[in-house]
């Protein structure tokens, strides 16, 4: 490690561990399959082959290696899915479709590195028992897709793929697959209908599980970039080496994406749980911008719940007793996260300033999952949209104080009700945004707007539901 | 104890092959792979739904037909399951709401389709889906059958708290020949996609754009111009898509509802037939499993202008020198009676259409015998089968002619006719519902002048008519009530839906007139004549005609089967649909 220098500028910060973004930035790298060979690469693929498929399923899972896309789910438990009884073929598929604002760490595996997700798809290939798998790429990532290719190209020249792989029995194929620009192609389900040539429409669960009912009605695994990427460190470490790395049910490194009002963004890889987010924030990110405060921090994507600058939670420790926790002093892990009402998930943390609008900021996100929303399913498809045209007038001064109730039932009523986890995506922005600056939000409308409307339907409407609700508590 | 646990509700079903769901507190059994959305709606209760059509698969998107749900809960490891006093395991509710439409029933199973989480469900749905909707009623051709507003009725709000500009979509689309797209009105439920996809096999809807601004619409360079594309119309919950034909010409509500038969061809499509004032305003097809599951192609349900036509004769004709004068019934009918009684023995004939009702058949067999004519044919119509509904044979009622008239070879028995008539030993002739210009039944205007008289029995005033001595108007197949035999045996009822126009008589009447002329005696209409035929066949002695079912009752089985239907059994065997 310590003969690996970085680009100069480019330096990680001390407290990082870089494991997935070892080569990235890295001087004199390059993408080629010598450069990654000549670093040890391809070793650990060497070593799952010489392994049994279920030897390197039981590595991952005593890993504890949790998936990096989202959803935090157990890699090696996911895998474990597959019927036992299966006759029909099982594929696997990388997901290449890193759309969540805020989140640009596959990226720099995609440019940087590709023969670590090769070598990370393969071993997991073989795990699964997958002969076939494909690497769905987002349409903004051209050059990406231009490198893998090129990478797989040249692993199958070296028979690191294709036929036979190394002399032996396993033979893979992996294909790249361009998407359109759909941030639901990030869905599974919606991913694999993109990869048949359908319109990217989630699926129903049940009983469409990819384990399952996957790609063409086939077993089929589907896990993030980074999260392949770290199999081929569990291999190498071996499952219980690499679940001390970490904290317990957290382990492993991961890397984070920080954007908004620090003064350092940029992407960091740490031990999951071994930093805080005030550590993240005020001395990795070298702080907030000069003369401001922090306000509120997305820490997992735009569609994890946002929380407070100042806020104090509640955590249950597994004793039974309970303390409390201030926003800085969170641990940045899978479940400390989630019990502080959020989440860990895409890694992308959105760090936002005493500068910003809240409104805003709900609107910059509403407007995104009006967007991209797939429009099969209603509540998603109509809420999303309404959502957004609420936060437009409010952003405009146009809105009034029951705009926000309004908003707060409108996500209600989508949370839960959906196909695919967009539902919960698209309505917790609005929940913990009101629920946690209500205040804000309230005094960014006004009474007077009511009256002001210039729809004069609209007046009526207004008009007819005060009586109704005046008449419904009468009674 | 093992002979207790034998004894569980659950053992009981599964020997069965059923389970066992509580829906509102109330114990049912079904089968395994029923569909919870048909299980609730066999146990009496309905779920509003939209998306959801029992013959087509489930996407689930519409959101509306969700339910509460619960399942015993996950036995901690070792520990034993408690069954309550009758035997079942304690439930456990899920938080969330889950779709009936893509759920299976499964064992111990509760749902419950009151509760206040799945009103609030159903709320938000309404809420969603009248959002951007156009309160266009008034002038939506789906006002009166449209589920929005039935279940706007029972599980919306009331008001609306939408203030913002509703979307904008493409309004009046041409999108084929026969239908029009109002994509503003369309709440994407996929069933008209998923219909041309599955059923029609011809997928060229599909949807563009994204989220609120998802558009239906037809493949570039296509139209929807598939001869079962009107099925779309009837499958659309809302007034998305609508008939050209039927589009603005009448409120639904004003329509009289008649359940009959299609008589286009042999395969006796079950119908719907909307009326008023004795005017028919469409066909639509009526559900049945064994004959045209919810289908019917285009080419038929259109077919009916011509009942309303300038071509329809409403008053009966007698020749009068080198033209016609209209006469009164019993005059036309007394003409043609005594023209078949004095015609010498072997000079007379009847052709008899395969489109006639088998009790219009048995009254002319019996005017055939009391005028002791042996010369009757009938008019095969042969076309293709198109792999779907429609029969080769175009005639509605072939099976019914043979049974009543004796096996035999319709095409020689007419050609020999056409030769007795050009060689001048037949001279009289009685023509039931046929042109006989017409290609299939393959008569000239000159064999026609061969003959010392000519009668016509029908709806329209065709070339026959022109060249007959008298001419009778008759009925058309709204306006007759009957049963018929389709090709693949199955006996099936065609009701009244309307009375003929002006002085026009049903087709039954002529006969029966025509027999009283001839003197012998007649049945009390046509239950009675039904009566008296099912009592001359084995196959039919139990059946009266008002004991027909309305899904009809096979007879016997022809051999011939209905491509559409059997695709739809292997579909069902699949668990791809409930059907």
């Amino acid at each position: 490690m310590d003969s690996i220098r970085y680009i100069a500028g480019k330096e990680p910060h001390p407290r990082e561990r870089r494991m997935i973004f070892r080569n990235v930035d890295r001087e004199g790298w390059d993408t080629r399959f010598a450069t990654y060979v000549a670093d040890g690469g391809y070793l650990e693929l060497r070593k799952a082959l010489a392994m049994k498929p279920a030897e390197v399923t039981a590595e991952v899972r005593t890993s504890g290696l949790r998936g990096r896309g989202g959803a935090g789910f157990p890699t090696g438990v996911k895998w474990t899915f597959i019927p036992p009884d299966n006759t029909k073929p099982v594929y696997l598929i990388c997901n290449a479709d890193e759309s969540e604002p805020g989140t640009f760490k596959d990226r720099y595996i995609l440019h940087q590195d590709p023969h670590q997700l090769l070598e990370g798809m393969a071993i997991a290939a073989y795990a699964v028992g997958a002969r076939k798998a494909f690497i769905y790429i987002r349409e903004e990532f051209p050059d990406a897709a231009r490198i893998l290719e090129e990478a797989i190209d040249e692993a199958v020249r070296e028979n690191i793929l294709g036929e036979n792989i190394l002399g032996t029995e396993f033979s893979l194929e992996i294909i790249v697959h361009r998407g359109a620009g759909a941030y639901i192609c990030g869905e599974e389900t919606g991913l694999i209908e993109s990869l048949e040539g359908k319109r990217p429409y989630p699926r129903i669960k049940p009983p469409y599980f990819p384990a399952a009912l996957g790609l063409w009605m086939c077993p089929t695994i589907v896990n993030n970039v980074e999260t392949l990427c770290h199999v081929k460190h569990v291999i190498a470490m071996g499952g219980s080496e690499y679940a001390a790395v970490g904290t317990r049910n957290n382990s492993g490194t991961r890397i984070l994406c920080v954007s908004g009002d620090v003064v350092k963004p940029g992407y960091y890889e740490i031990e999951v749980g071994r930093m805080t987010l005030g550590e993240l924030i005020d001395d990795v990110c070298g702080g907030m911008r000069p003369g401001r405060a922090l306000k509120a921090v997305i820490p997992g994507g735009s569609s994890s719940k946002v929380l407070r600058g100042d806020e104090t939670f509640t955590i249950r420790t597994p004793d039974g007793a309970s303390s409390g926790l201030a926003l800085r002093d969170i641990p940045l892990d899978f479940d400390t996260l989630a019990a502080c009402g959020s989440m860990a998930g895409s890694g992308g943390v959105i760090v936002i300033d005493d500068s910003r609008s809240i409104s805003w900021v709900l609107n910059n996100i509403n407007a995104f999952y009006a967007h991209e929303s797939c429009g099969q399913c209603t509540p998603c498809r109509e809420g999303a949209l309404w959502m957004r045209k609420i936060t437009d007038r409010v952003v405009e001064g146009r809105g009034t104080p029951t705009d926000i109730d309004t908003l707060l039932s409108i996500a209600g009523q989508i949370e839960g009700r959906t196909i695919c986890a967009f539902g919960e995506a698209c309505a917790w922005p609005t929940q913990s945004f009101i629920h946690k600056f209500r205040d804000e939000l309230t005094g960014a409308t006004s009474e007077d707007n009511a009256a002001k409307a210039s729809n004069p339907e609209a007046v009526a409407q207004r008009r007819y539901l005060a009586e109704a609700a005046a008449a419904g508590s009468a009674r | 104890m093992p002979v207790e646990e034998a004894l569980l509700p659950k053992d009981l079903a599964a020997a069965e092959g059923m389970v066992n769901v509580q829906i509102n507190g109330v114990w049912h059994r079904f089968p395994k792979g029923t569909r919870l959305i048909e299980a609730i709606g066999k146990s009496g209760d309905e779920v509003p739904h939209y998306c959801y059509h029992p013959k087509l698969s489930s996407p689930g998107n519409c959101r509306m037909c969700m339910v509460e749900i619960g399942m015993p809960a996950r036995l901690a490891p070792g520990a034993e399951p408690t069954y309550d006093d009758e035997g079942y395991l304690p439930i456990q509710w899920m938080p969330r709401p889950a779709i009936s439409c893509a759920t299976m029933v499964s064992e111990n199973l509760g749902v419950r389709t009151k509760s206040t989480l799945v009103e609030e469900a159903r709320h938000g749905v309404m809420e969603f889906l009248l959002a951007n909707h156009p309160l266009d009623c008034p002038i939506c051709d789906q006002a009166g059958e449209c589920r929005l507003q039935e279940f706007a009725v029972g599980h919306g709000r009331g008001g609306s708290r939408f203030v913002e500009q509703k979307t904008k979509k493409p309004k009046n689309v041409d999108i084929g020949p026969r239908i029009r797209l109002d994509d503003e009105r369309c709440i994407m439920c996929s069933r008209c996609i998923r219909f041309m996809d599955e059923v029609a096999m011809d997928p060229v809807l599909g949807f563009s754009e994204r989220g609120g601004y998802t558009t239906l619409g037809v493949h570039p360079g296509r139209k929807l111009d598939h001869n079962y594309g009107l099925n779309t119309v009837d499958i659309c919950p809302v007034g998305a898509l609508t008939c050209n034909d039927f589009r603005f010409q009448m409120r639904v509500w004003f329509l009289k509802e008649t359940p009959s038969i299609d008589t286009n061809c042999g395969t006796g499509i079950n119908t719907v037939i909307w009326t008023r004032n004795d005017q028919v305003y469409r066909i639509t097809p009526r559900e049945n499993n064994d004959v045209n599951s919810c289908w019917m192609p285009d080419s038929h349900r259109l077919n009916f202008h011509y009942l309303h036509g300038q071509h329809r004769l409403t008053s009966s004709l007698v020749r009068d020198g080198d033209h016609h004068r209209s006469a009164p019934s019993h005059n036309a009918a007394g003409k043609v009676a005594s023209a078949l009684k004095s015609a010498p023995k072997g000079t007379a004939a009847l052709v008899v259409s395969s489109r006639l009702t088998n009790e219009e058949m048995f009254l002319a067999k019996r005017l055939a015998e009391k005028c002791g004519i042996s010369a009757i044919a009938t008019v095969p119509r042969e076309g293709e089968a198109d792999d779907y509904l429609v029969a080769a044979d175009r005639n509605p009622n072939t099976q019914g002619f043979l049974r009543i008239f004796g096996d035999q070879d319709r095409a020689a028995t007419l050609q020999s006719l056409r030769d007795d008539v050009r060689s001048g030993k037949i001279r009289t002739l009685l023509t039931l519902q046929e042109d006989l210009l017409a290609p299939e039944a393959g008569f000239t205007q000159d064999d026609l002048e061969k003959l010392d008289f000519l009668a016509s029995l029908h709806l329209l005033d065709n070339g026959t008519a022109a060249a007959a001595d008298v001419v009778l108007a008759g009925s058309g197949f709204p306006e007759n009530r009957g049963s018929m035999i389709n090709v693949t045996g199955r006996l099936q009822r065609l009701n009244r839906a309307i009375n003929p126009p002006g002085e026009a008589l049903t087709n039954w009447e002529w006969l029966a007139t025509l027999l009283r002329e001839t003197g012998a005696d007649v049945f009390d209409g046509e239950a009675a004549a039904f009566k008296a035929l099912a009592a001359s066949d084995e196959l039919w002695q139990d059946l009266t005609l008002a004991r027909i079912p309305d899904n009809g009752i096979q007879l016997y089985e022809t051999g011939i089967k209905i491509p559409l239907v059997e695709r739809e059994r292997e579909r069902i065997a699949r668990g791809e649909i409930n059907g």
